[in-house]
């Protein structure tokens, strides 16, 4: 039923589940999460592409076919999509985390189109088709799962070690409230804005696996319906601990593939479930209580009251 | 005046008083809930579709059921308020199983968006179960004995962008002196100000939510309406991009803000319409782009108030 394909779709859902997770857990509800997939993934479809297209090599029925795509190049992608996508947040960020509640949600759905609509008319961009022939580093998709369940148990275990620093412990402070932490010396602008970047970095990366995954690049990969989804995976897996946002992803990106044999039903039970989950789980699937049930460590000042 | 540019003019003001009405529908649940319907697209959607049947249109459904139509078919401008009246009751439902439950609980602005979105998403399916993926077009003659277009001055306008200007001026102005003068109008003021307060005072601030959604219900129906009989209906999720845009136009007018909403919407539309052929693919972020300036700028909006913040 799950496939090696479903799942190295539903661990890129996770990741960026924890992009919209990281924003949230200093209370900013950020949507921009879409728009730095988006570009993280046009500058793997670019340079790799271009620059750094592997060499032409026989297939082995006596043409000649693209060579695979060696694995340094593609660190060198991930690098580069994280350097572009966090220097962007860095700069935008001073601006837009000024705003808060629904004015930031709504200028990073406004980022979010911007974008969508520059990679769609863009010279170089492809237009509506995209970029083609992105070049694939593995033979099967077997390869792509253990990268992606790699570098999401390397995030996982960033963003847990995070909210046990000094770092996480403001973002949390902010998170309960805003005016008190400032009032408590915490310098809320720059601890927002280092989970702005932070998210915008895991959206990079993640956009850069996607692209070479799928194989092709185009406008459509960032939309507000991405949007959408990802704060769902966050939202109904648990926005208290990184755990939900991954459970999240994970369960929400396999759910409509799930559903395939309910047939055209399958998106009306995919809203049903988002209309609903949030009406039945107010916390989320992953609770504090239940992470406490379970042994996990809580970060200070967290536990449930 | 040259031609083209008055031309340009009576186009912008036409798709500004479509996004006015959209952006006057947010405003109203706002107003009342500090929160926003993200159904109000699907409502659009709705509406546009409830036009297209009403007035006797014929869908497929991707060819499974060809040339059903309702054994009736009604004049556009009744077809319309009825449109608006389906809309209306659907925006209902929303309220009922996305927004009271939450409120019952108390939950965090948060998951109304979720919730709201939800809702959404399951309209615009059920929609594309019920009408398929293809796109449908008003016949010529939709407006009955009516010409098909108009000269005014030196410039020609087709007749339903005139029409989408008129009706959506009507429909601001009724609602403005509604909530001005009229009791339940003030009624409604009461609970945006104050809900509590409002209903120590015998309001019943729970009807009062309802009727701000019914009546935002029922603009986004008579907007899908007018506008899918201006440029025909491309699918689903056509109102989606008006439902960003509406967002758009919101927030650039001020949120809550009657007289901000209105504003925004005119002037969003005239400016999409003098942006030149040559840009004309970048037209859609243009919205984004002035709401992204003028957040930085404003962060409460043209004509919003500022708002004071307490520990």
């Amino acid at each position: 039923m799950i496939d090696n394909g479903l799942l190295v779709q539903m661990l890129l859902g996770a990741l960026l589940g924890l992009s919209v997770y990281l924003p949230l857990a200093a209370g900013q509800l950020s949507l921009a999460t879409p728009a730095f997939y988006a570009i993280g993934g046009l500058v793997a479809a670019l340079l790799s592409t271009g620059p750094l297209a592997p060499p032409m090599a026989a297939d082995g029925t006596g043409g000649q076919a693209p060579g695979l795509f060696p694995l340094g190049s593609l660190a060198l992608e991930m690098g580069l999509a994280a350097l572009v996508v966090g220097l962007l947040a860095l700069a935008l960020g001073q601006a837009v985390l000024r705003l808060r509640g629904i004015y930031l949600a709504i200028a990073t759905i406004a980022l979010v189109e911007i974008v969508r609509v520059a990679i769609l008319n863009l010279p170089f961009t492809g237009g509506a088709q995209g970029i083609f022939g992105i070049p694939q580093p593995f033979h099967d998709p077997w390869g792509y799962v253990l990268l992606t369940a790699a570098v999401l148990a390397l995030v996982s275990w960033c963003v847990q070690r995070l909210e046990l620093t000094s770092l996480g412990r403001k973002m949390a402070a902010i998170r309960d409230d805003e005016l008190a932490a400032r009032s408590l010396g915490i310098a809320t602008t720059r601890v927002k804005l280092s989970a702005f970047v932070a998210s915008a970095v895991v959206a990079g990366i993640t956009g850069v696996i996607a692209a070479h995954y799928l194989n092709t690049w185009n406008a459509r990969q960032g939309t507000f319906d991405v949007a959408v989804t990802t704060l769902a995976f966050v939202i109904l897996g648990g926005s208290r601990s990184w755990l939900g946002p991954v459970i999240g992803g994970l369960v929400l990106t396999a759910l409509p593939e799930l559903l395939r044999p309910v047939g055209d039903a399958r998106l009306v039970v995919f809203g049903l479930v988002i209309l609903l989950g949030p009406v039945l789980f107010p916390q989320g699937l992953i609770t504090p209580s239940l992470l406490e049930r379970l042994g996990a460590p809580l970060p200070r000042g967290r536990r449930p009251a | 005046m040259t031609a083209t540019l008055l031309q340009s003019l009576l186009n912008g003001l036409a798709s500004g008083g479509a996004y006015a009405l959209f952006a006057l529908g947010y405003t109203l649940v706002f107003s009342v809930l500090g929160v926003i319907n993200f159904a109000q697209g699907a409502l659009f959607t709705l509406g546009g579709y409830l036009t297209f049947l009403l007035m006797g249109g014929a869908i497929g459904v991707n060819g499974a059921l060809p040339g059903l139509s309702l054994p009736v078919a009604f004049p556009f401008w009744l077809a319309l308020i009825l449109a608006g009246g389906g809309s209306a009751l659907a925006a209902l439902g929303v309220e009922r199983v996305a927004f009271a439950p939450l409120r019952r609980q108390g939950a965090e602005p948060l998951l109304y968006l979720i919730t709201s979105l939800g809702a959404g998403v399951v309209l615009v399916n059920l929609l594309q179960i019920l009408m398929g993926s293809e796109s449908y077009a008003f016949p010529a003659s939709a407006l009955g004995g009516w010409p098909a277009s108009l000269a005014i001055g030196s410039a020609r306008v087709r007749t339903v962008q005139l029409l989408l200007l008129a009706i959506s001026a009507l429909l601001v102005v009724v609602l403005g002196v509604w909530l001005e003068r009229s009791r339940s109008g003030k009624a409604l003021r009461a609970v945006a100000e104050d809900a509590t307060t409002a209903q120590l005072l015998g309001i019943n601030s729970e009807a009062m939510i309802r009727l701000a959604f019914a009546i935002s219900g029922f603009l986004a129906g008579v907007a899908g309406g007018l506008v899918a009989l201006s440029v025909s209906i491309s699918g689903p999720y056509f109102g989606i991009s008006y439902g960003l845009k509406g967002l758009a136009v919101l927030v650039l007018g001020g949120l809550g803000s009657v007289p901000g909403a209105i504003v925004g919407g005119l002037l969003m539309g005239i400016v999409e319409a003098l942006v030149p052929t040559e840009a004309s693919g970048y037209r859609d972020a243009l919205a984004f782009a002035i709401l992204f300036a003028v957040l930085l700028l404003r962060p409460r909006g043209l004509l919003g108030r500022p708002e004071v913040e307490k520990v």
